[in-house]
């Protein structure tokens, strides 16, 4: 316009919406702005408690995704040979019929022949559901790929987790330790906090291999070696334990560091914990004037006593004798002579880690003098879960955050372990200042919902088909203790895997182990690329024939997507999602809601545009499908569907128990119940007009001390949150492992196979400790392949399938190989040089980028840029698919089976998270270093096993 | 030649705190999203889906690594000067700023730092000078500098595409289309910072309201007593190279001194049990504890 007329007040939309952000896993309250039918741009909504109005990179560009010419706009059936890509559109009823007819079959031949895996995975309570009712224990999320250490150490040892069900304390810590890769998750949430963290000039630390993102504005970095964090911080356990640095009245009030373990080798409750006639767990405590010192009564002055007993003084330190003469120590005293001991001194660890013992000894003086004497003290008045009233809440403003850099580690699980031991030692969860909890957590560690194993007469199983094991009685292992799941989940070889192993899926599904399967249904899940590792022989596997009928050993994948991903290509059936601006979403209670430390909270997505394309919300197809083949729950007594109205629907009106159903918000008739109540037929209505969100804000005298404060477990009680108002007790020695661990030394009905034993019992120590990457590279020994190899996402792209993207692609349209230049002078690399990366089972050419912020036995990418000619709608010479590329090809996705089972999957010995960042290889130079072209060379003989 | 106003009745800007920037290209994103569709746009995109995608951004993020910096408390004064000269003179035909040796910007933003040094992200839009040279030079008068607040703007009207702005500019600011045969830059927002259809909170420039650490901050830097002048006078905030004599309007906020190793205390004397002597256990058998 001609600026003499320049007009600063154009309207700028005729209507703005409000919704939930899917760029990320971040789930921001967004404003999408609406002109002339067409979005005009999304911006943070103001008064949402996640992203407090700010947006992020990829939130601001969501608007080239939903307008992405990726998009697919119709059911697609294929044509052509599995991978060609070849489809004819057809229509949705021929679609649904297809699929329904494939599922039909297989659950009244053995809903196990289906394989049903998300990848993200924001609609578990729908989609574990459906599962449950379909019947098959085959389902699972991304979680197994993704970051399961994390969730299922955290859920183990104190009922919450970092991330999404815990955060640091960004109004009042004072030090903030970073640990490995985390700039991916929770990113709105997490760079809120460092902006308020730097303006408090509270220290933040970051330790990890490799300096960007937050790490670049942290006052220290501390470059280590992947996967020796758990070593690291096993030193500072050592170092505070030598300086009696350690808050013990923290432990015996809050943990089981004061419970007694029976020690009595070879018998069966061996390294369990002493327990009453009635089951109590017991513990020693001083005797006082009034104590009887009959029966237990050890030496002079003490006592046995109930362990959750108040107003006693426990011991942690010393042998006593039970009532039957056997003997038992606190499981204190079993930590600290564990970590007192050599292997875990500064000089013992400092050449592992690529850390200093200067340093480590430093670091660990900081969290000390941080914890104990910069402590704090709120004046709030609060009441334990005893009913003891205390005038004030003390705080150890020590703070920490872990996620992905420490889960993808075959150690990942006891590394997190040793994390969450190293707050506790500080007194640091849950107190003001520190790491705290967001409701509905804490629960019980574990919580107690188990995977269900057996099925109804109506066929659906008797539980969700993820959950918490708690002995080996629970495990899903047949009468030779073979493993039920295909994906091996809750075996003998991964008893934790509480997120299920999904990239195990089809490599197992091709090789017929455990068993084969009829039907592979995915949804957005890209496990023909950037979701599985092997990549290359991932995809032969989806394509393999049987030599005998000439059939696909997978016989028949359905696939549901928004975009022409590079899965797409391998399915039978596709079929097309809506973006996220169009459909109904549901962020609930159930599954992974969004509340913060201070309020309970869940969302809701609304379609604020109407599809342009004959494309449906997957949630929906799901309830069709369900209807369709008469899954219990789906169907009205008369047989009629229950939902006609989908997933809105079923969002307001299903209840999982009386009065709970996927949203917690405006319950009751009137919408006047929070947590439970009847369905509200007004419900969405209400969430709309309130920003597609609920909330419930924390009491003030329940913000701290959650697991032991009584106002707080009272208020999650009148929620559902936890069934009672007992204190929870934090897992500082972990029982759980030691039942397995007992299994495979000979104990009880459920024991592992021969060939398990000694795993089992080597890895399921109920103290954490700290063992190297499983040996993945086979025969070749570590001095063949130097270098560790690890990923991260850049903050333009974390989560967001942004390759497609026109503005993110524009900051990154390819990724590099980054190493330290002295890595590269080691290797003769130049800056820029094309080279080629080597592990056992393939090399990939790449190019070197000089990278001085990278510890020098690492190398790094930024993962899934690379993206497969074809897919995406990308030219065919875009740098994403010309010189980008995936560490995955690089990955064994199992074990070599000469030194373990066959078969075994390449991950974390409990939780069968898959162990990426175990990654290891070398550098060769390629012959003409200038010449442009990434090139994937797999190892002849390694491709399909 | 186009002239200035004498003076401005306000200068607003922005003032970024390097600091708490991490370089998530939020506020980028967000400013391309807003201008797209505003009065100023569209910002085209050329080859959005092929080989060398590549678009007009008011708002680009750069990241160098930077060699040398002091983390003393005192050291803020030197810090300020050692980070301007590593943020050297754009040339036309790279968006990214030729550098010196202490500072190796990568285009694609990997953050390259050589140990114990910093990295440092650095967005870059227009700074909205007093004194424009990207305005003087302007040979019909499209380029402008408003009196009323001091904000530079292009009228696409009178643009002729010459391109002599974006010589004259040495901050790299400004943004030629190709497609669209005229120049453009950063408006300040100035479609939403007086938009009386939206909500007063909202009437701010769309980077600032994006920004996820809050390191960018709006106001007018004419007044001593606004928020952003006392923060630029809190913080040290300085104008990006001076001494091209252009007066630059938004300020920088300097990294704050980081707290590491060498600001650590003596290690205190500690008596450590000597395990060798005593199992380190003991010392906790007559600690009374409660429960």
């Amino acid at each position: 316009m001609p600026h003499a007329a320049l007009d600063l007040n154009t309207p700028t939309a005729d209507e703005v919406k409000t919704t939930t952000c899917y760029m990320c896993a971040c789930r921001c309250g967004i404003r999408v702005h609406l002109k002339d039918g067409r979005v005009r741009y999304i911006d943070g909504n103001p008064q949402h408690p996640v992203n407090r109005g700010v947006i992020c990179a990829k939130g601001s560009a969501g608007i080239k995704q939903h307008y992405s010419p990726a998009r697919l706009s119709k059911p697609l059936l294929r044509t052509g040979e599995r991978g060609a890509g070849e489809f004819r559109e057809i229509e949705w009823d021929e679609a649904l019929a297809l699929a329904a007819q494939w599922l039909g079959d297989i659950r009244k031949r053995n809903p196990d022949e289906l394989a049903f895996f998300t990848g993200r995975d924001q609609s578990q309570a729908l989609t574990a559901w459906w599962a449950q009712q379909f019947g098959t224990t085959n389902y699972a999320a991304h979680g197994g790929f993704c970051s399961v250490n994390m969730a299922a150490a955290g859920m183990y040892t104190f009922g919450g987790s970092f991330w999404e069900f815990g955060e640091p304390d960004w109004e009042l810590t004072k030090y903030l330790m970073l640990w490995g890769v985390a700039e991916d998750h929770d990113s709105n949430p997490i760079k809120l906090g460092l902006g308020k963290l730097k303006a408090r000039g509270a220290k933040i630390v970051a330790i990890n291999p490799v300096r960007t993102g937050y790490g670049a504005i942290a006052d220290e970095w501390v470059p280590i070696n992947p996967g020796s964090d758990g070593l690291l911080a096993g030193a500072f356990i050592h170092e505070l334990l030598r300086h009696d640095r350690v808050d013990l009245d923290y432990l015996v009030r809050y943990t089981n560091a004061h419970h007694l373990v029976i020690r009595d080798a070879g018998a069966a409750d061996d390294g369990l914990i002493a327990r009453d006639a009635a089951g109590h767990a017991l513990c020693a405590a001083r005797a006082t004037a009034n104590d009887s010192t009959d029966g237990g009564d050890k030496g002079a002055g003490t006592i046995l006593a109930r362990a959750d007993a108040i107003d006693i003084s426990p011991l942690v330190v010393g042998e006593y004798i039970l009532a039957d003469g056997r003997t038992a120590v606190p499981s204190f005293q079993l930590l600290a002579e564990r970590f007192l001991a050599d292997e875990y001194t500064p000089e013992s660890v400092s050449a592992r880690c690529g850390v200093d013992v200067t340093t480590i000894r430093r670091l660990a003086r900081e969290l000390a003098e941080t914890a104990f004497d910069q402590a704090i003290s709120l004046d709030q008045a609060w009441t334990d879960a005893h009913g003891r009233e205390h005038a004030s809440m003390r705080g150890r403003p020590v703070s920490m955050h872990a996620m992905r850099g420490i889960s993808a580690h075959a150690n990942g699980f006891h590394t997190c372990r040793t994390l969450h031991i190293l707050q506790m030692l500080l007194g640091a969860i849950d107190t003001p200042g520190s790491f705290r909890y967001q409701p509905p957590y804490p629960k019980s560690a574990p919580p107690p919902n188990r995977p269900g194993k057996s099925r109804k007469d109506n066929g659906s199983l008797d539980g969700g088909p993820l959950g918490y094991v708690q002995s080996p009685e629970d495990l899903l292992v047949d009468a030779d203790g073979q493993p039920r799941r295909l994906d091996k989940a809750y075996s003998w070889q991964h008893p934790l895997a509480a997120h299920g192993i999904m990239q195990s899926v089809i490599r197992n599904a091709w090789a017929g182990d455990p068993y084969r399967i009829d039907t592979l249904f995915m949804f957005m899940a890209n496990m023909g690329w950037n979701s599985s590792m092997n990549t290359m022989g991932t995809r032969q596997m989806l394509c393999d024939r049987d030599a005998d009928s000439g059939e696909y050993r997978i016989p028949h994948i359905i696939y549901s997507d928004a975009y022409l991903s590079e899965t797409v290509a391998f399915a039978d059936l596709v079929l097309p999602d809506t973006t996220y601006l169009e459909r109904h979403d549901c962020i609930s209670m159930l599954d992974r809601p969004i509340s913060d430390a201070d309020c309970a909270a869940d969302a809701i997505r609304q379609p604020v545009v109407e599809a342009d394309r004959d494309v449906r919300p997957f949630q929906d197809v799901l309830i069709d499908l369900g209807t369709r083949i008469g899954l219990p729950g789906l169907l009205n007594d008369d047989g009629t569907a229950k939902y006609p109205g989908g997933f809105a629907q079923y969002m307001v009106e299903h209840e999982r128990a009386p009065g709970v159903g996927m949203l917690a918000g405006w319950r009751g008739a009137d919408g006047s119940r929070s947590g439970f109540g009847e369905p509200n037929p007004q419900q969405l209505k209400r969430y709309v007009e309130h920003g597609c969100v609920w909330e419930a804000r924390v009491p003030d005298a329940a913000r701290y001390y959650k697991m032991a404060n009584r106002d707080y477990l009272a208020w999650a009680k009148s929620l559902g949150f936890v069934g009672s108002t007992e204190a929870i007790v934090m897992q500082f020695y972990c029982e759980t492992l030691q039942r397995f661990r007992l299994a495979a030394r000979g104990h009880g009905a459920q024991q592992p196979p021969e060939s398990e034993r000694e795993r089992v019992a080597r890895y399921f120590d109920p103290l954490p400790f700290w063992y190297g990457h499983l040996d993945s590279s086979g025969s070749a020994g570590e001095a063949d392949y130097p270098l560790s190899a690890i990923t991260q996402r850049p903050m333009f792209m974390y989560h967001s399938w942004g390759s497609q993207n026109a503005w993110l692609r524009q900051i990154a349209t390819r990724n590099y190989l980054y190493l330290n230049p002295r890595t590269a002078g080691t290797n003769g690399v130049g800056d820029g040089d094309w080279i080629w990366l080597v592990s056992p089972i393939a090399r990939i050419r790449v190019q070197a980028r000089f990278h001085s912020a990278t510890a020098p036995g690492t190398v790094w990418t930024w993962n899934a840029i690379g993206k497969r000619k074809g897919a995406w709608k990308l030219a065919a010479h875009a740098p994403e698919n010309r010189d980008g590329f995936l560490l995955n090809h690089l990955i064994n996705e199992l074990l070599p089976s000469e030194r373990n089972s066959p078969g075994c999957a390449n991950a974390d010995p409990l939780t069968g998270q898959a162990a990426w960042f175990d990654l290891r290889v070398r550098i060769e130079r390629d012959p003409t270093p200038q010449v442009d072209g990434h090139r994937i060379e797999m190892n002849e003989t390694r491709a399909m096993r | 030649m186009t002239s200035l106003p004498a003076a401005t009745t306000r200068k607003l800007g922005l003032v970024i705190d390097l600091d708490t920037c991490v370089g998530c290209h939020a506020c980028a994103v967000a400013c391309k999203e807003w201008n797209d569709g505003g009065s100023f746009g569209p910002l085209p995109d050329a080859d959005p889906y092929g080989k060398e995608p590549s678009g007009v951004w008011f708002n680009r993020v750069h990241s160098y690594e930077v060699a040398g910096i002091e983390n003393r408390e005192s050291g803020v004064g030197e810090k300020r000067e050692r980070l301007v000269s590593g943020l050297a003179f754009p040339t036309p035909d790279s968006p990214f700023p030729v550098p010196e040796p202490s500072a190796r910007p990568i285009p694609d933003s990997p953050f390259p730092i050589p140990a114990h040094a910093m990295s440092l992200h650095f967005p870059r839009s227009c700074l909205h000078c007093e004194t424009p040279a990207c305005v003087t030079v302007c040979p019909t008068g499209a380029s402008y500098k408003r009196a009323e607040d001091g904000i530079v703007l292009v009228d696409e009207d009178k643009c002729i595409g010459c391109q002599l702005c974006a010589w004259a500019c040495p901050y790299g600011a400004r943004e030629f289309s190709a497609q669209r045969g005229v120049m453009q830059k950063c408006t300040l927002c100035v479609d939403r910072i007086y938009n009386e259809t939206l909500d007063e909170a909202d009437r701010q420039p769309a980077c600032v309201m994006a920004c996820p650490t809050r390191a960018r901050h709006f106001g007018d830097l004419g007044d001593a007593q606004s928020d952003v002048s006392k923060l630029v006078a809190e913080r040290g905030g300085y104008a990006l190279m001076p001494e091209f004599g252009y007066q630059p309007v938004n300020r920088y906020l300097p990294p704050r001194p980081r707290r590491d190793a060498s600001c650590a205390q003596a290690q205190p004397a500690v008596e450590a049990i000597d395990t060798a002597q005593l199992s380190p256990l003991l010392r906790w058998v007559d600690r009374v504890l409660s429960r």
